[in-house]
């Protein structure tokens, strides 16, 4: 386990391990299936007609590229940092869920595959992967925590509109980590004809660094646009982490300029001394979860505790192994911000900019609120607006019936 | 301790002499409760089981079917923790010197507790064998290297997905005996056919000389028997583990789980029409 530091090592290493993090720790069933898919996305990264495809898919189905956008009157509300939105929340289906999708699915698509299952959570990855799933004429299940279902009805209705099967899960505690216990089981049996699209930058190598290699395409083209806006790096990027995608997606391209802080934003919940949050690296220890070792919300006795946070999609246990190695190696930083602070954060973007963001995506402005003002006037950051809120309406109204009867 | 460390081995041997096929049964440990699951641990030797597997209950069973992560989640909120499960070893090693216990579960309970000090409490309890879940070959490193040079036993398992050019690996560092996991799927799924099985078994007999359990699906005495005749051991775990599910009460729970082991042993020792389970069992109890 030589690597250890980000700027200079490739990760991750054959092994699938991002300095001590990563790995396979699957059931001997799925070996086999995971040899075949990384061999199938290492042909698939190199190959200039399955890259031409994806640029296509990517331009004329997601939308993109999509827009990077100064936000001038969150800056001048703020008065330090000069902050940019980067919109993802505009892309087909609402987040960025979709570039990872796309991405998959092509892959399905050339190995063969005929049903395609998945995890999801707040739901968006599920309408993402339904949707793609659509599109390509594919059998779709999705796994559903039967506690999610409850409180992300649109999204379950998208999904069946979408023409996908939603499973409710009600094993163990009926969330997230269920939802992928489940489409694992599901997989372990349908090993033949199933492709399982992980939504996050999480699970078995490769899913890792081929959900992070999709999603790198916010990065990039975040870095175009500012070069071409203001001639120059970021001073900082901001992005929310449940699993980590949105926020890997945005960081990686950046990962050697250590000119530019890279800070992720996991969700405190009622706060992280409640003991009901969702933030694996500052509240969790290291372990082995869905198949790699990264930080975890677990027992004394290792058993996997449950996560909290008004969002759904942030509501893992726990977070992708290149975060963990990112935290570890100190190249990235990691902060927490709790219900009440997104809340908030929510309502500012909506009057000040006329955009309603995610409750994920939140928790990345509310960093930036707290903290923007202490930043010179010439800083730059660049924020990830990684999905947009419409499908949190009904869980912000609950939260802010007061105020809106006023 | 001293000559206790090859009871896998020793056991795979008699049955061998014997020529008949063992009895593997699992049941989770803590389950529906420690004091019930301990008196059902206990009696599973006299009972007939040849080798006993012991889960070590975990919050997210990925690779189990609805019957064992019901039993985990059982014993989890009964109070279950690796140090009772490995309490619960002690007290049978009290009573019972020769029968194998394998404990058998996922690597974040272990890892958690760290692989040293897992693996010196486990030695000294008396543990013969793992089974770990998720912990394939390519992570040999992690647990059953350390675990071989402890004398314990890394039993590894081949599927059906395993194919000849991925089973060297799979043997390797494979110990005791290789559990055949008959079915894709979790534990508890359909039935295997009987016949597929021999197969491949067959084939993987062409690569190693360790004895071969198969589990995975096998619920009832017929079923048992018809593997007993090829393998060296049948594995049941869901149908017990129901047992103890179903039952109104604790003490139903052992009544039921002991009956069914029962006739699983005698269907196991009579698949090759040789001796009878009670005539072999009564110079090993007591």
């Amino acid at each position: 386990m030589g690597l250890s530091n980000p700027i200079i090592d490739t990760a991750p290493d054959a092994d699938g391990f991002f300095g001590r993090f990563g790995g396979r720790f699957v059931a001997e069933t799925l070996m086999p299936l995971i040899l075949d898919l990384r061999e199938e996305y290492a042909s698939a990264k190199q190959d200039p007609s399955f890259q031409g495809e994806l640029a296509a898919w990517r331009k004329d189905y997601v939308g993109r590229e999509s827009p990077l956008y100064f936000a001038e009157r969150l800056t001048e509300h703020l008065r330090g940092a000069r902050i940019y939105l980067k919109r993802e929340d505009l892309m087909h289906t609402g987040a960025h869920k979709i570039n990872n999708c796309i991405g998959q699915i092509l892959l399905a698509r050339r190995m063969g595959k005929q049903r395609i299952i998945a995890e999801t959570g707040a739901g968006m990855h599920g309408v993402a992967t339904a949707t793609v799933a659509a599109c390509f004429g594919l059998e779709c299940v999705i796994y559903m925590g039967a506690a999610d279902i409850e409180r992300q009805q649109p999204n379950v209705q998208r999904m069946k509109l979408l023409g996908a099967e939603v499973i409710p899960v009600t094993s163990g505690t009926g969330t997230l980590k269920d939802a992928m216990n489940d489409a694992l089981r599901d997989w372990v049996t349908n090993v033949g004809n199933t492709f399982y699209i992980i939504g996050t930058v999480a699970g078995p190598h490769p899913y890792p660094e081929m959900v992070r290699d999709f999603q790198s395409v916010i990065g990039r083209e975040a870095r175009e646009q500012l070069w071409e806006k203001e001639g120059r790096l970021p001073d900082s990027l901001v992005a929310c982490i449940g699993g980590g995608s949105n926020a890997m997606g945005l960081f990686h391209p950046f990962l050697r300029d250590p000119s530019v802080r890279l800070i992720g934003v996991e969700a405190a919940g009622e706060g992280i001394s409640t003991g009901r949050h969702a933030a694996s690296l500052q509240g969790g220890t290291p372990g082995v979860l869905h198949g790699n070792r990264s930080f975890l919300l677990q027992s004394t006795d290792g058993q996997i505790q449950d996560a909290h946070s008004i969002s759904a999609g942030l509501d893992y246990p726990g977070i992708g192994p290149e975060h963990a190695w990112l935290h570890e190696a100190g190249r990235a930083e990691y902060v927490a911000i709790d219900d009440d602070e997104a809340l908030a954060a929510f309502q500012t973007l909506c009057r000040l900019e006329g955009i309603i963001p995610a409750l994920e995506s939140s928790h990345a402005i509310a960093h930036a609120i707290k903290w923007a003002p202490a930043m010179p006037k010439d800083h730059l950051m660049v924020i990830n607006l990684s999905g947009r809120g419409d499908k949190d309406m009904a869980t912000v109204t609950k939260h802010l019936a007061d105020e809106l009867a006023d | 301790m001293t000559n206790s460390q090859n009871r896998i081995e020793r056991r795979f041997a008699e049955l061998k002499a014997a020529d008949r096929a063992g009895l593997v049964t699992f049941i989770s440990a803590g389950d529906p409760d420690y004091d019930t699951s301990l008196e059902i641990l206990l009696a599973l030797p006299e009972a007939g089981a040849d080798v006993i597997e012991l889960g070590m209950p975990f919050s997210d069973p990925m690779a189990d079917g609805p019957s064992i992560q019901a039993a985990s989640l059982r014993a989890l909120n009964a109070g279950q923790d690796m140090h009772k499960t490995l309490a619960m070893v002690r007290a049978l090693r009290e009573r019972d010197d020769d029968t194998p216990l394998i404990l058998m579960g996922y690597y974040n309970p272990i890892h958690c507790m760290g692989v040293g000090h897992f693996l010196e409490q486990a030695a000294d309890a008396g543990v013969d064998g793992l089974i770990v879940v998720d912990l394939p070959p390519e992570h040999d490193a992690e647990l059953c290297r350390p675990a071989r040079a402890r004398h314990i036993d890394f039993i590894r398992l081949a599927t059906p997905t395993t194919d000849a050019r991925r089973l060297p690996l799979v043997l390797h560092n494979a110990s005791g005996f290789l559990y055949y996991v008959s079915s894709t799927g979790v534990t508890g799924a359909a039935a295997p056919s009987a016949e597929r099985v021999e197969e491949e078994l067959n084939t993987i007999r062409g690569h190693t000389d360790l004895p071969i359990g198969v589990g995975f699906g096998i619920r009832t005495p017929e079923q048992a028997e018809r593997i007993a005749r090829f393998a060296d051991a049948v594995v049941v775990g869901s149908a017990l583990t129901d047992c103890i599910g179903d039952a109104s009460q604790p003490s139903e729970a052992t009544r039921q789980v002991v009956n069914l082991t029962r006739s699983l042993a005698e269907a196991v020792s009579n698949a090759r029409g040789t001796r009878s389970v009670q005539e072999r069992k009564t110079p090993e109890v007591g």
